[in-house]
């Protein structure tokens, strides 16, 4: 190809330009010595981290999300281990339309789950809870613990499992001993993608959270008030650095599955 | 008798499926399928009037305000996903043929930005176009301007930029892989059979590309329709969507038939308007197979 790329290129940096436009505030504005966000910048402070650190609400809601986000990554990577082991091995009437409609929340815009689910709790009459936020989010997250695993499952070596059969040890023994070591890197990678989609989350978490805020409830109630911007854009940052340290993790592990799995391509089948 | 053999193989597979299968039939079937009923049903004050009705649809279509709403957050939506993937695609063509051994540092290097709370990323346009904003203040400083430009903030334009933004890796993603898949040999043997290079990127590589562009197109189009939070923190009355409107009958105007009955309508429009683009796209989802 001898097209001259540098066009493209240009056009790559000044993109760049646009998508790092909003993030670089986080850091200018976190550590700037004014109420105020506006230019120019008057000066460096770290007061705003520790007001954050002073903020009781705050750390109240950090750990409704924190649990929240725990328990419905769990469970959702629990659903994807179900899914994606009867979606690789077996064969079953409604096949299609089950995993139809567990994939389905991918293809719905949040408010619409949101509020069909607040309407079912008004109608049953429940009371909405952190257990409320956790059942809409382990909905939204399941899709992806699905995809991440089908992944995992469909790349493992099938003769080693007949291997464990053969060599006398039971189907409960083979998938603990055998499968479940090999999809680890797998359910890490599902337990975490569940982790930051349910800790991001805000519309459904809006709708159905109670009295105990999720983060993101939270910081919404903190959008209104200028003078907690600041506080706010010190928490910004403090989330960008957790999620990239986070996210590293995340590719580290999934550097490791492939390299796992990978086995699959010279080994016959 | 065959049926019941049928059964019996499945069971192994319902077993495992069963439980997020039955997880997604109550909290997905059920509320969408009550949400439908409840939009039949009409609002009295404190109770619910039970007897089957239209007269949330009626309503619907014939207040201007709700007819504005839904009409502008389809416009928005579209144009959002227009730009979006137009944006996104030369960004992923340098990525894949050109990126060499940076390919994943690029990658990353577009991911980073998203890390951070989805709320503050929209919340922080609001500062970089607001009255005081990083704009302002700048064209100030530099003496372009005198009084600060109220235009960019608050409408449907900052709704646009806002939206393009958050889902600019969303795009980007699907429509990189899909040129990663096309087997750089096509190219060659169209160059070599006499193919100019735009004859060959049109006739080779965007229909190869289309996959992901379509793919790209849904992912942006389905969740802008409903988003809340983007016309709320920077849209001001001019760029409300059809979401806000949702909200405010279920919570301040207490009328959760009529706000089932507008989300059941946003949901049939984008269900329609995504089936009708599948369908003028089929022949390159075909290829593929």
């Amino acid at each position: 190809m001898k097209t001259n790329s540098r066009p493209l290129l240009f056009f790559l940096i000044i993109y760049l330009g646009f998508l790092y436009a909003p993030v670089v505030l986080l850091p200018l504005f976190a550590f700037n010595d004014s109420a105020i966000i506006a230019f120019p910048l008057s000066g460096f402070t770290t007061d705003w981290f520790s007001w954050l650190m002073e903020d009781e609400s705050l750390f109240g809601a950090l750990k409704n999300s924190v649990l929240i986000a725990v328990t419905a990554s769990f469970i959702s990577t629990i659903f994807g281990v179900l899914t994606a082991r009867a979606m690789a091995r077996h064969r079953f009437m409604g096949k299609q339309s089950m995993f139809g409609l567990i994939m389905a929340p991918l293809f719905l815009p949040e408010i619409i789950v949101g509020v069909s689910i607040l309407i079912v709790l008004m109608q049953l009459g429940l009371a909405l809870s952190l257990w409320t936020v956790i059942a809409g989010h382990v909905l939204l997250a399941t899709p992806f613990s699905v995809s991440i695993l089908t992944t995992a499952f469909n790349n493992l070596d099938r003769s080693l499992e007949e291997a464990s059969l053969d060599l006398g040890e039971n189907r409960i023994g083979t998938f603990f001993r055998v499968i479940l070591p090999l999809v680890t890197p797998g359910l890490i990678s599902s337990l975490l993608i569940g982790f930051t989609i349910s800790l991001d989350e805000f519309v459904i978490a809006f709708f159905l959270t109670g009295t105990d805020p999720t983060l993101p409830v939270y910081i919404w109630s903190l959008l209104r008030f200028p003078s907690k911007l600041p506080v706010v854009m010190a928490l910004g940052f403090i989330l960008l650095v957790v999620s990239l340290v986070l996210l590293g993790i995340f590719e580290f592990y999934r550097r490791r599955s492939e390299a796992l799995t990978s086995g699959k391509e010279n080994s016959g089948i | 008798m065959k049926v019941s053999i049928q059964i019996k193989q499945s069971l192994d597979g319902w077993r495992l499926i069963g439980t997020p299968f039955v997880f997604g039939l109550l909290l997905l079937l059920t509320p969408i399928f009550l949400m439908v009923l409840l939009s039949f049903w009409t609002q009295d004050y404190l109770d619910l009037n039970r007897t089957f009705t239209l007269a949330n649809y009626k309503e619907i279509f014939s207040h201007p305000v709700f007819i504005t709403l839904i009409k502008r957050s389809v416009n928005i939506s579209l144009f959002v996903t227009a730009l979006t993937v137009l944006l996104a695609f030369p960004v992923a063509y340098y990525i894949s043929f050109y990126g060499g051994k940076r390919k994943s540092l690029l990658l990353f290097l577009i991911t980073i930005p998203f890390w951070t709370s989805y709320l503050l990323r929209i919340f922080l346009w609001k500062i970089i176009l607001g009255y005081n904003g990083v704009i302002n203040s700048g064209l100030i400083s530099l003496n372009f301007i005198q009084e600060p430009l109220t235009f960019i903030l608050y409408n449907s334009n900052a709704v646009v930029l806002a939206l393009a933004h958050a889902w600019a890796p969303f795009a980007i993603f699907p429509i990189y892989v899909s040129l990663e898949k096309i087997d750089r040999s096509l190219l060659e043997a169209g160059r070599d059979l006499g193919d100019t290079a735009i004859r060959s990127f049109f006739r080779i590589t965007l229909p190869l590309a289309m996959p992901g562009i379509i793919a790209a197109s849904l992912i942006v189009f389905i969740p802008t329709i409903g988003d809340y939070v983007t016309p709320k923190l920077v849209g001001g009355t001019e760029g409300m969507m059809v979401a806000n409107m949702i909200q405010v009958q279920f919570s301040k105007a207490n009328n959760a038939p009529l706000a089932a009955a507008l989300a059941l309508v946003s949901l049939s429009i984008v269900v329609l308007i995504s089936l009708v683009f599948l369908f003028l796209n089929r022949k390159y989802l075909r290829r593929q197979i």
